[in-house]
């Protein structure tokens, strides 16, 4: 009965982020882009696609750095709209999506403050989504209970902090273990919230969650071979919200190389397809590329039902993607090395 | 937590009814659970007038609903495709249609209505208690099938306007969806105009 009660509260935003999808940049837009010889040429045809004149006040010469600023400022100027206008429980769904982007700003905050940075130099790195009013603040602790105390009990993040507080001091492995500690509780938190929602919203969030949820667990050990982190912290850091979990990660937990990880990724028919199609040789995909286009066709069936949640989370996701393709083939463009440029993710 | 809630009431009131139906069965006085009386001692007035009010009140029920699904979805999806707004409201006087089926019926019955006198000949008397029936049935179906065809037309033209946002040739198609979802409040029409057609009150009714 979600078809008859939805659009009393989010019938609206629904219509206006199904529009916003319809901009996304399709496989012409595309071609077009791949195309062009300068950073000019890419602004020109930027300008008949739903960006219009989004680079019209910049001043010549291009950066990429630029084009990546203003492409994620519409994206945020869409989402704030939309997030402004809903209500609950829309408005919580909306704010778990702006998490993820907290913890990444909180991270990086911490690490420049480590290093000495001025921390105005590092707000204008921030991720605009993932802004707290405590931003500022974050400089004046040096222990992650002094941080707590201080600057975080205040935002909503402050729940997934009770892992980790008991961190000794703030050094570089720390950090990480703070960010992945951190992303575990949040997408544990994230997928009971919606498992609640039901409906249609819990069928797509819950299979994409589940996805990114593994595909954390797949990098964290990949990335752990030939570090410090022991395999019992390693095991601390899985989110157990995915189809890894129990068993998957306790082998994973085990696993000492890559072939061992190939290995657990057998039992699992949609992950066994990932694993087998990348590898680091020249012509075929990385693991990352697989796991980014597996995201994007599961974002993209997500626009497939009407009436739930998802298509925000969706949207989101695949306006990352766009502004991911469109700053490769930027780069591409710009430092005239074009053997790789098709290598961006088609995702219409 | 809502099942529990639905599970304990339904299960309090089936066990009242069961305990009172028993006391009245074991204590020999089954007799007075007697619904003949309660049909002879009601007026058909009252019948008449649930009819009627059943026939309007759900169909602008169905009506309300649906052009309240349509319409935010014509709205959202009407800022990044303006072309949309026009076609679209097609789909909202789908919904609109429900409920002059509705007003239709309502008026009809409410016109069968008369006076008749209280000793007036058993025949009259039983045609008018007839004619009660009739308008209650015919009221509770336009009523119920408007308000699902409210429902229905709703629903799916809130999909034809997101479909027409995304790809304009779509929009006929999902039109002929709307066209058979619109064609089910009309059947409720046409059974309750035939359930009304012989239905006649006042001190007439007798005679055939």
């Amino acid at each position: 009965m979600e078809s008859l009660t939805f659009n009393i509260d989010n019938g609206y935003l629904e219509g206006l982020v199904r529009g916003f999808k319809c901009g996304i940049l399709k496989r012409d837009d595309y071609t077009n882009l791949v195309q062009c010889e300068t950073l000019e040429d890419l602004k020109l045809h930027l300008q008949s696609t739903d960006y219009s004149n989004f680079l019209a006040n910049e001043p010549s010469p291009l950066q990429v750095s630029t084009i990546d600023d203003k492409l994620k400022e519409k994206m945020v100027i869409e989402f704030q709209h939309m997030r402004n206008h809903a209500v609950e429980p829309l408005s919580t769904f909306l704010d778990y999506i702006t998490y993820s982007y907290m913890i990444d700003n909180i991270i990086l905050l911490i690490t420049g403050t480590l290093h000495q940075r001025s921390i105005s130099e590092l707000i204008t790195k921030c991720h605009p989504l993932g802004s707290f009013e405590q931003m500022e603040a974050i400089h004046v602790a040096s222990t992650p209970a002094e941080l707590y105390n201080a600057v975080l009990v205040d935002t909503p993040l402050a729940p997934y902090f009770i892992d980790c507080i008991s961190e000794q001091d703030l050094d570089e492995m720390n950090i990480e273990i703070i960010r992945n500690t951190l992303y575990k509780a949040y997408i544990e938190d994230f997928y009971k919230f919606c498992e609640e929602t039901g409906g249609a919203t819990a069928d797509v969030m819950c299979e994409a969650l589940s996805f990114e949820a593994d595909r954390r667990a797949f990098i964290i050990t990949i990335n752990s071979f030939g570090t410090e982190l022991t395999k019992d912290d390693r095991a601390k850091l899985y989110p157990r919200c995915g189809r890894l979990h129990p068993d998957g990660l306790a082998a994973l937990a085990r696993a000492d190389d890559y072939e061992q990880v190939r290995a657990v990724s057998e039992y699992y028919a949609e992950y066994k397809l990932l694993f087998e199609g990348s590898g680091t040789n020249p012509g075929e995909k990385t693991l990352e590329d697989k796991f980014f286009e597996y995201e994007v066709k599961l974002m993209v069936n997500g626009f497939m039902q009407q009436f739930h949640y998802g298509v925000f989370y969706a949207y989101v996701k695949l306006k990352e993607q766009e502004c991911r393709n469109i700053i490769w083939i930027a780069e591409c463009v710009a430092q005239q090395h074009r053997t790789k440029i098709d290598s961006y993710i088609p995702i219409f | 937590m809502g099942y529990l809630a639905y599970y304990s009431g339904t299960s309090v009131v089936l066990s009242v009814l069961t305990l009172v139906g028993l006391y009245y069965l074991l204590t020999d006085q089954g007799y007075r659970v007697d619904f003949g009386w309660f049909l002879e001692e009601t007026s058909p007035y009252m019948w008449a007038y649930i009819g009627c009010s059943m026939a309007i009140a759900l169909s602008v029920i169905g009506a309300a609903w649906g052009i309240l699904v349509t319409g935010t979805s014509i709205l959202g999806g009407g800022v990044q495709a303006p072309r949309i707004k026009t076609k679209n409201l097609v789909s909202i006087i789908f919904c609109e249609a429900v409920a002059i089926y509705g007003i239709i019926l309502a008026i009809v019955m409410s016109n069968i209505v008369q006076k008749y006198p209280s000793d007036a000949d058993d025949d009259v008397i039983a045609a008018n208690y007839a004619a009660g029936y009739k308008l209650f049935g015919a009221g509770l179906t336009v009523g119920f099938s408007n308000l699902f065809s409210g429902l229905a037309v709703g629903v799916v033209g809130s999909g034809a306007a997101l479909a027409d946002a995304a790809n304009p040739r779509l929009f006929v198609k999902i039109l002929i969806v709307e066209i058979f979802a619109s064609a089910i409040g009309l059947f409720g029409v046409i059974v309750g105009i035939l359930q009304v057609s012989n239905a006649k009150m006042g001190e007439a009714a007798g005679a055939n």
